[in-house]
């Protein structure tokens, strides 16, 4: 894994009970306002983040996981990306996973298509042990 | 974390302040449905003015719990739902918020007013029908 692209950390949680969801999601919205997002992009970050972590809490088991902010921010845009990563049972599908409706858990299935919507960038990796959502938002600075 | 429901007459009105985890969002679910039952409300308002953040979770339990109501016998309405708010859950997927929403508590209020009474109107109506054949006892 190359580190030379990876922005620095701004935040990190641990997503092992329900009020870390509440926590990560409050958190992104409060970094994304100081990144300069407007309110808009505040509440789809936090939304995204809302629906990953909750996922770990519902799939991945008593391990948890974990959801970490970069900064990868320039002059002229403002980048920020997320992690979350979880060493469950993994996604069998992952195909599958990213449709509309598909759930194994009885929900909407609402999640993972969801946030990708709200995000620039969206990546899942995940097998038995590990599964790891990567997704970005990316804006153009407005200066002066 | 328990949201207070108050009374306004007929009418139960309930403002989620604060951000709440999944626990306490289906607490609420819980606690509204059984007060509209308990005190056989015929409207029922949620006001989510204060909610920065709803996710798919947050959208189906206030659904729901809006349905539930409904099907109890209350009117219902969700209140002051914020532009971002909008957008976001629009984005995400087919109309993830379906209940009937105003902009603000207040209007809220009026609309809830105004349906209780035209099914009084109504009822006033057929009441001789209803007396008639009643298939419960109300
Ligand atoms: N971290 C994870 N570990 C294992 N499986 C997962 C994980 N995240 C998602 N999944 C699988 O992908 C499916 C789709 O997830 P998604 O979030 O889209 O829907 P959902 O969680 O089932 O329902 P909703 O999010 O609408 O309440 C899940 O039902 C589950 O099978
Ligand atoms: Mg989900």
């Amino acid at each position: 894994m190359s580190e030379a692209v990876t922005g620095h950390s701004i935040f990190s949680i641990e997503i092992t009970d329900p009020s870390d969801v509440v926590s990560a999601r409050s958190k992104a919205r409060e970094i994304a306002a100081g990144l300069g997002l407007g309110s808009a992009d505040q509440t789809r970050l936090a939304t995204a983040i809302s629906e990953i972590t909750r996922n770990v809490i519902q799939y991945a088991g008593p391990g948890g996981g974990v959801c970490r902010l970069f900064d990868e921010s320039d002059n002229e845009w403002i980048r920020i990306r997320i992690e979350v990563e979880d060493w469950g049972i993994g996604i069998t599908d992952v195909v599958a996973a990213l449709r509309d409706g598909y759930s194994t858990g009885g929900g909407l299935g609402a999640g993972l298509p969801g946030a990708r919507r709200l995000m620039d960038q969206f990546d899942i990796q995940s097998h038995p042990g590990c599964t790891k959502v990567e997704m970005s938002m990316i804006r153009r600075r407005h200066h002066g | 974390m328990r949201i207070p429901i108050l009374r306004l007459g007929n009418i139960l009105l309930t403002s989620i302040q604060v951000d709440l985890t999944d626990e306490d969002v289906m607490l609420f679910q819980n606690d509204v449905v059984n007060e509209v039952s308990r005190t056989e409300a015929m409207g029922l308002a949620i006001d989510i003015t204060a909610l920065e953040i709803v996710d798919s979770f947050m959208a189906r339990v206030i659904n729901d719990t809006a349905n539930m109501a409904r099907l109890l016998g209350a009117e219902v309405v969700v209140c002051g739902i914020q532009p971002t708010v909008a957008m976001t859950l629009v984005e995400m997927g087919r109309g993830l918020l379906g209940a009937q929403s105003t902009f603000n508590l207040e209007q809220g209020l009026i609309v809830l007013r105004q349906r209780i009474v035209q099914r009084a109107d109504l009822w006033a109506f057929d009441d001789d029908e209803r007396s008639r054949d009643r298939p419960f006892n109300f």
